[in-house]
């Protein structure tokens, strides 16, 4: 087990060297990063004296190394748009939108595990046929308009939820739902799947066998085995819901870095741009190794070896 | 209670299962009874309604089949009137079962530990730690080395025969009163299978608890039965005393399947064994008459219609026209 966390670990640790190269490299893909800083109209003596400050007259593998080891010691940089460093600002809307997609995760599994099971329980019956419709349902809305119907029904009809902001726990309530219920009916898929092909398996009918009650049966010997890989479905889906939250950051108003990626495409906020591309990078490879170990963990065949 | 007390009383069980083609008639009128300390051998080729019946028994019936019985007592309880809940406190505790594949049999998330002792501590108000020496104990009876250690392993890091014999231990711990092994050896190596019916057999005679054997290896049968009902296409055509069945077979098929063994000394080398012409008929639909007819050499016209039962003085009854002379009803 730990030969594989290490192993799995130096293979993560590579993706991401290799993830920073290609996001240092973004600042080349729209051509001269120095003329487009410059602006349009911009005089030749402007362009060398932007190219001069933020040092793109070195050669490039010296550019990538100086701005790696500066952002291995902590310094991440000033925005050129916000004239702010990078870090501060980006790590204070990181908070929100942590928070919006773990609690957005949450509620797609706090929905899809119960209903998942149910449809499996009831397989082909009007149970499973509705389990199957409010599925069907998450996939087919557009998220933005979920949301909107949200507010329509929470905040100006019955007054109970804020429409904007990120500043209470009820602020992150609409914004979760509306994200969640968009990432559940692919966990429901996959745990009604997962359950129906393990509640016909042999061991399966031994605990029943044994006399053991219906809640071990279904929890401890079925689902156990139908959740593995819900955990890995769940660290991806992790990674997409914070890097796909711009659409309900915007229209709820949550102040994440969505929105600030967003804003640093739209004013050509290179410094910005790289680390959030870096950061978002980071943090799936990061899910994924944290998954690749829980899977072996939950499987006894790859841990005890 | 007394040791010839009947455990286990089948009368006229009947399995149907709702296909797309009509109904299957998987079990037919079956009726058997085992006694404490009696092994009952049920015999018959794959798809004779063997495994259902031991299913129908524990209550482990698919949702598509239909169990229905005129009687179907296990220590005179009336197992057509018990709830889910008292089936529940019965099986693995009163009754238990032992499947044919060890492989699969075993959750592959638990150890060997919390499987052998999950189950005695539902129906047993005891702490863990006198759950663990109980299955320590009969993993020990089992003839498994080292068992304290084999606790704490996966079902993955045994093999076939540890398993099925952890699966045996697993079926005792509760101390149960019927054993029903279905084709126990049947996925294990051959030098294990004997090991495993050794084991089985042993610790049948040992704990003098009522056992129903299913297998299609009358060798095994021969070895350890007292009484044998063989199955054909969902119904029981002969059953009796294991000596008399094999000494006098009154049945064409029970004969037919006699002469498909080998006997040392009796089959000469490289000499043609018997084989049973034909196939298994279908049993979906009206089913009316001798179901082994068309295979049968003896068949007659009336054979299409209701078939007599035959009984010996020895308790031997066969479900056929010839009676015990070979002369025709």
């Amino acid at each position: 087990m730990l030969a594989y966390t290490f192993k799995r670990l130096g293979l993560a640790v590579l993706v991401a060297l290799t993830v920073s190269i290609i996001a240092y490299l973004l600042l080349y893909l729209s051509g001269d990063p120095a003329i487009a800083l410059a602006g349009e109209g911009a005089r030749q003596a402007d362009i060398e004296m932007i190219r001069h400050t933020y040092g793109l007259d070195r050669p490039l593998i010296v550019q990538y190394g100086d701005w790696l080891w500066k952002l291995l010691q902590g310094d991440f940089g000033i925005s050129v748009y916000f004239k702010t460093e990078v870090g501060p600002l980006i790590f204070d809307k990181l908070k929100t939108t942590l928070l919006l997609g773990i609690s957005a995760l949450g509620f797609a599994l706090l929905v899809s595990v119960p209903l998942g099971i149910l449809a499996a329980l009831y397989k082909n019956s009007w149970i499973d046929r509705i389990c199957l419709a409010v599925a069907v349902l998450g996939q087919a809305l557009p998220n933005f308009f979920f949301a909107l119907l949200l507010i329509m029904l929470f905040s100006i009809s019955w007054h109970m939820l804020p429409v904007s902001g990120s500043g209470t726990w009820q602020h992150f309530v609409m914004p979760a739902i509306a994200l969640g219920y968009y990432v559940a009916p692919a966990f429901m898929r996959l745990i009604r799947a997962g359950m129906i092909e393990v509640l016909s398996a042999d061991y399966i009918r031994t605990a029943r066998a044994k006399g053991l009650p219906a809640r071990s049966v279904i929890f401890k010997h079925a689902l156990r085995n139908a959740i593995v890989p819900v955990v890995a479905l769940a660290a991806v889906q992790l990674g997409f819901l914070l890097g796909g939250s711009v659409v309900i950051e915007t229209i709820f108003a949550l102040d994440g870095l969505g929105y600030l990626a967003y804003q640093s495409i739209t004013f050509k906020d290179y410094p910005v741009m790289q680390i959030i591309v870096l950061l978002l990078s980071a943090i799936y490879v990061l899910l994924t190794l944290a998954s690749d170990i829980a899977n072996a963990w939950l499987d006894p065949r790859i841990r005890v070896s | 209670m007394s040791s010839n007390e009947t455990v286990l009383d089948v009368q006229g069980l009947h399995v149907d299962i709702r296909t797309a083609g009509g109904v299957l008639h998987a079990v037919r009128d079956v009726s058997f009874q085992v006694k404490r300390g009696e092994t009952l051998c049920l015999v018959g080729e794959s798809g004779c309604g063997k495994s259902m019946t031991s299913l129908a028994i524990m209550s482990l019936l698919p949702k598509i089949a239909h169990r229905s019985a005129r009687r179907l007592t296990f220590l005179a309880e009336d197992l057509n009137l018990a709830g889910k809940k008292r089936i529940n406190d019965l099986r693995g505790n009163k009754m238990a079962m032992i499947f044919q594949d060890p492989m699969t049999a075993l959750n592959p998330a638990y150890t060997i530990g919390d499987q052998l002792t999950e189950h005695y501590l539902h129906h047993r108000e005891t702490s863990a730690g006198q759950a663990r020496s109980r299955a320590v104990e009969l993993l020990e009876k089992v003839g498994i080395a080292s068992a304290a250690q084999r606790l704490g392993q996966y079902p993955h890091q045994l093999s076939g025969g540890l398993r099925q014999r952890v699966m045996i231990a697993m079926a005792l711990m509760c101390g149960p009163e019927l054993l029903i092994a279905d084709e126990p050896s049947t996925a294990l190596d051959v030098t294990i299978q004997a090991q495993i019916l050794r084991v089985l057999a042993d610790l049948q005679a040992d704990l003098g608890i009522a056992m129903v054997l299913i297998t299609h290896d009358l060798g095994v049968v021969a070895r350890i039965a007292d009484r044998v009902a063989v199955m054909y296409a969902g119904e029981v055509v002969e059953d009796g005393p294991a000596q008399e069945i094999f000494a006098t077979p009154q049945h064409p098929y029970t004969q037919g399947l006699m002469r498909c063994i080998p006997v040392p000394g009796r089959t000469p080398p490289g000499g043609k064994l018997g084989t049973i012409p034909g196939v298994v008929p279908s049993l979906i639909g009206n089913l009316q008459g001798c179901a082994f007819r068309d295979r049968c050499e003896w068949a007659k016209s009336i054979c299409q219609e209701t078939v007599p039962v035959h009984a010996s003085a020895a308790g031997q009854r066969w479900r056929c026209i010839k009676n015990q002379n070979g002369a025709f009803a």
